[in-house]
């Protein structure tokens, strides 16, 4: 059977340049960075290679990289780490309505802490409005954490305008750039951002290895404590293997990017002119310009998304769907709910997600393959023949 | 994702049975609601006390379609009183189990099917006493139904 991948925000493969790199670091050089002996310090280099890699992809320090084994303890890292640390200013934390959840139950964690938490909306496309991070912040405003690009929807926000708001105010700026980085140009000095996340399995790295970046003199307050490793910041021997991944994948995306970008937005283009043209009753979701590449979200009126998904994984397409059914919550995505979709529109939504290697053949049998998935749902729908689903 | 699914539950759920309306339903149940994601529609057709033929409508997973498709079968031919002794945990067994999570939200079938035999039963009690035909009402009741856009 013929398979599609197009869940690439959820995971993507790892690049063969990538593989090769990490290779010789499960068993060859093996070493711990830390020993001291020269097989060992080759490996330190190496492990200090990848950080000047991953600077260099997000227009940062070397110094101002910290290893973590991924997205959800960078992002866990920069808000408890940060609130913590800056405490003295105040005990009021800003987010917004679509985070992911790392970030969002973070965030309530904190709440139960002490710290008052406010969450902000959104609009119909996901965006922020800095008006509304303008009237919420206040001196004791300690962190703003806004997502760069939504995994769902792939809205992008204004992250440049937003950081100034939160700087003006004394206020460290966090954003969440999973879905970001790898996608769109990320560079930290012209955003004029504290710190950000990244998770290296997200563009074409291997899983389990991430950073935050934390901008030179802002004070966060380690969560793990042990052998002082990363400056003090991350207690643990070193994921060497994917220390040296991440940097090899670094470099790949500011080698390939933007070739890369060009060729999925157009397969993108073409994905969503096929299902319109095709499928009637559908809504798109996020914002019409400000997206990622390769992020396809839509609503089809009248059907569940948990159903979508197994019918067309029957034909080998891979996708995802933030429907009720098709999470562990039971309950229809929060990003679609706060972009103040219905939740009976909600639980239709099926996410498309395109990578490096989606090709045009591939979108034409998801077009081919679709329409006759999305029938044969409405023709079982008790609101479809009603009409006000 | 199948193998959180029994074989049963994929069978009815990419090969369901009995799906649709029956022309002139004597009874329609309907249970659930959009916003949490399932609904179930029942119409039967009654004979002779028994179930005589039955459709489902199904706007949920593929737990609520393989129930409801499922209990179509376990209940054409039966009377009333056996249909109405079919529980929301019989149809689930009869699949081989749900996932636990599922067990409560999508496992509905049997609700919507009492629904439709409570429907079939004040209607009659409405026909007897009026002395309308039972049938006149759920002939518009479907025609309704149908004429919707």
């Amino acid at each position: 059977m013929k398979l599609v991948y197009l869940d690439h925000n959820a995971t993507t493969p790892v690049a063969s340049e990538v593989l090769e790199a990490m290779h010789p670091y499960f068993r060859e050089d093996f070493y711990n960075p830390s020993s001291i002996y020269s097989p060992a310090q080759k490996v330190r280099e190496k492990v200090e290679e990848a950080r000047l890699k991953v600077a260099r992809l997000l227009n940062a320090e070397p110094s101002e990289i910290v290893f973590t084994s991924g997205g959800t303890e960078a992002n866990n890292q920069a808000i408890i780490g940060g609130a913590r640390a800056n405490r003295k200013k105040g005990n009021h934390i800003i987010t917004s309505a679509i985070e992911h959840h790392a970030v969002l139950d973070t965030c309530l964690r904190l709440e139960k802490e002490g710290f008052e938490v406010t969450v902000l909306p959104v609009d119909q496309y996901g965006t922020v409005s800095p008006e509304s991070l303008q009237k919420a912040i206040k001196p004791e405003t300690v962190l703003v954490s806004i997502m760069y690009a939504n995994n769902e929807v792939g809205t992008v926000q204004d992250i440049k305008t937003l950081a100034h708001i939160a700087r003006q105010n004394g206020s460290l700026f966090h954003t969440d750039a999973v879905q970001a980085v790898g996608k769109i140009k990320v560079d930290v000095k012209e955003l004029g951002i504290d710190m950000l996340s990244l998770s290296a399995h997200k563009f074409y790295g291997p899983k389990g290895i991430g950073c935050l970046y934390i901008k030179k003199g802002v004070k966060v307050e380690s969560l793990l404590t042990g052998g002082g490793q990363e400056n003090k910041m991350r207690a643990g021997t070193e994921n060497t293997p994917g220390i040296i991944g991440l940097g090899r994948a670094a470099e790949f995306i500011l080698e390939n990017r933007e070739e890369m970008e060009k060729r999925i937005r157009e397969l993108e283009e073409l994905l969503r002119q096929g299902i319109k043209d095709r499928i009637p009753d559908v809504i798109f979701t996020g914002h019409p310009e400000n997206r990622v590449p390769g992020c396809v979200s839509v609503c089809f009126k009248y059907i569940e998304g948990e159903s979508m998904l197994l019918l067309l994984d029957q034909q080998g397409i891979m996708a995802s769907s933030g429907s009720a059914c098709s999470s562990k919550s039971l309950k229809a995505s929060h990003v679609l709910l706060a972009m103040g979709i219905t939740p009976e529109i909600a639980h239709g939504s099926l996410r498309l997600s395109l990578g490096k290697d989606t090709k045009r053949e591939d979108i034409e049998y998801v077009l081919e393959v679709l329409p006759g998935v999305v029938e044969k749902l409405r023709a079982m729908s008790p609101l479809y023949r009603r009409g006000d689903g | 994702m199948d193998k959180m699914y029994t074989r049963e539950v994929m069978d009815h759920f990419l090969n369901p049975r009995n799906v649709g309306s029956v022309e002139n339903a004597d009874g329609v149940g309907e249970v659930g609601n959009a916003s949490c994601g399932d609904i179930m529609r029942i119409e039967i057709k009654v004979e002779d006390d028994k179930i005589a033929d039955i459709k489902f409508q199904t706007f949920g997973c593929a737990a609520a379609i393989a129930t409801s498709s499922m209990i179509t079968e376990l209940v054409k031919g039966k009377t009333l009183t056996e249909a109405e002794k079919i529980t929301n945990k019989k149809v689930a067994e009869a699949l081989g189990g749900l996932p636990p999570v599922k067990m409560h939200c999508s496992n509905l079938a049997a609700d919507a099917l009492k629904k439709a035999i409570a429907d079939y039963r004040e209607r009659r009690i409405d026909s007897d006493s009026s002395g309308h035909n039972l049938f006149d009402r759920a002939d518009s009741d479907s025609k309704a139904f149908k004429d919707k856009p």
